[in-house]
């Protein structure tokens, strides 16, 4: 950039790609999303919080949404590219159901279209900046996977976004298994957005909670966890710690 | 010097409301060597007959794989049918890198005969001079859809293209009802012999025609010539000298069908009815 800017003459040689706007660094991002499978079908978790850099600006933003009838998505990363996905998706949803064929797009083909859509905008240097989950159930198949912002994608009983990945699914590895109940299942979640609260400082304790089974999808109205902060670590954390404030 | 006054441009409608060369692509059709396609309710067979322009030269291919789960026979001009199947394969590579999964075969067609009906209504085109049978096989099943000319297309349980049909025709129709609870063998049986009623003074043998299988478990495939020859055999199909009788059926019941011959019945309604 710098080298431009001391040459505008040269600049117009690089047009019109000079001249195009891309997303060059996220502006209101959200924190984690935290998915997995339980018996009936898919569990997904996030919290509200949006952060303008570091400061927690927005708190009530959702970031589970659903896709048609088989999928449901969670994001994190740039609110307002989530948003642009929202809208490719629900555009291919309603395309879809105009055949009105009885054919539908299932999670897998979500997840696929989604993976081609991440990795064909970074590869035009203006990628979506997110990061995100895609759950769902289609007959009896049960689906769960990620897509990063350059494309990156795989299928998993378990995934995390972002902080999620260092903190949720080292828990998840260890209490992750095929039969969770649903109330299992929350409550896993409920104990990795616990310590994501903890120790992610963009997270806030208001998260909803969503399930996509057979029947259909159900987004929780969002709630609180309950915390503990009287540790005596947390009382004063630089103790001990010589040269920091 | 022609037909009638209304027969020059494709957007000319006559007085009577029909597209004259809109017919007379459909007709293009009824020239082109006989395809044959019938469905089970986990097989689609497609099957054609070969004919070689000379004693000189080959056949041309008349069965073509469009994907794993989706192939087409043709009748009429190859040329087209080619540029066709090209197509569908476009499509169905298309999707497939979108979505990861196969392109439902309805979906094709209907693509397909807006391809077809575009053809239609334009004055520098021309329609298309091919009629398609495509099977195929998606989430909802076993497919079979014949795509013509005017951008029509129908799903069938089985159906018969192209020169001398009507007789395959006939036999499918004395049949079809059973095709569905059919195994992949008995289909394949009823493809062989629907397509040896197209056959005009020609024994069935694996060199005159070719068949194709798609169904669960079984990506669409044309069977090699041994293969095709031993069914034949097995059958005892290959007709002409051997009593023309089917076995089973003893055509006796159905008053001897209307042959090739009484096909005109329907010459002077619309072909696109068909």
């Amino acid at each position: 950039m710098n080298v431009m800017d001391s040459a505008p003459a040269k600049s117009s040689l690089m047009s019109p790609e000079s001249d195009i706007q891309r997303t060059q660094f996220p502006y209101v991002t959200g924190t984690s999303v935290v998915g997995i499978k339980y018996k009936d079908g898919i569990l997904l978790a996030a919290d509200m919080g949006g952060s303008y850099g570091s400061t927690i600006r927005y708190k009530s933003v959702e970031r589970l949404k659903p896709v048609g009838k088989h999928s449901l998505l969670g994001a994190s990363g740039e609110i307002s590219d989530f948003q642009e996905i929202m809208k490719y998706l629900d555009e291919l949803i309603l395309y879809d159901n105009m055949w009105d064929d009885g054919n539908s797009l299932g999670p897998k083909e979500v997840h696929n279209y989604l993976t081609r859509v991440m990795y064909n905008r970074r590869n035009k240097f203006n990628p979506l900046w997110n990061s995100l989950v895609l759950g769902g159930v289609k007959n009896g198949q049960k689906y769960l996977g990620t897509v990063s912002m350059i494309g990156v994608h795989y299928e998993d009983n378990h995934v995390a976004t972002g902080f999620g990945n260092h903190l949720a699914r080292p828990i998840l590895r260890d209490e992750w298994h095929e039969n969770l109940s649903y109330e299992e299942g929350v409550k896993l979640l409920e104990k990795c957005m616990r310590v994501l609260l903890y120790r992610d400082r963009s997270a806030v304790n208001k998260l909803q909670i969503a399930k996509i089974t057979e029947e259909g999808v159900t987004i929780s109205q969002p709630y609180s966890l309950k915390t503990f902060w009287n540790f005596s670590a947390f009382q004063n954390p630089t103790v001990g710690a010589e040269g920091s404030w | 010097m022609f037909r009638n006054q209304y027969d020059t441009d494709v957007t000319t409608w006559s007085p009577a409301g029909r597209l004259f060369q809109v017919e007379y692509a459909m007709e293009a059709v009824k020239q082109g060597s006989a395809a044959i396609g019938l469905r089970s309710k986990t097989h689609v067979i497609l099957a054609s007959v070969n004919k070689a322009n000379s004693e000189l030269s080959s056949h041309q291919k008349k069965i073509f794989k469009v994907d794993d789960h989706i192939g087409v026979a043709i009748a009429g001009l190859t040329a087209d049918g080619r540029v066709l199947s090209r197509y569908m394969r476009t499509e169905c590579i298309n999707y497939s890198y979108s979505y990861e999964s196969p392109l439902p075969v309805g979906r094709l067609v209907v693509q397909l005969a807006d391809k077809a009906q575009v053809c239609t209504q334009r004055s520098w085109k021309r329609p298309y001079g091919v009629g398609l049978l495509v099977g195929g096989l998606d989430e909802s099943g076993a497919h079979l859809y014949y795509n013509c000319p005017s951008g029509n297309y129908f799903e069938y349980q089985a159906f018969a293209i192209g020169s001398r049909s009507q007789a395959a025709k006939t036999y499918l129709e004395r049949k079809f009802e059973t095709f569905m609870e059919s195994s992949r063998e008995s289909l394949l049986k009823d493809a062989l012999f629907a397509l040896r009623e197209t056959l005009q003074g020609e024994k069935l043998t694996s060199s005159n025609c070719t068949v194709a299988v798609v169904g669960v478990g079984e990506a669409f495939h044309t069977l090699d010539k041994e293969t095709i020859q031993a069914l034949i055999n097995e059958f005892e199909i290959a007709g002409e000298d051997a009593p023309a009788e089917v076995p089973e059926e003893a055509a006796s019941d159905e008053p001897a069908a209307p042959e090739e011959g009484a096909a005109p019945a329907d010459e002077g309604a619309a072909p696109m009815d068909i």
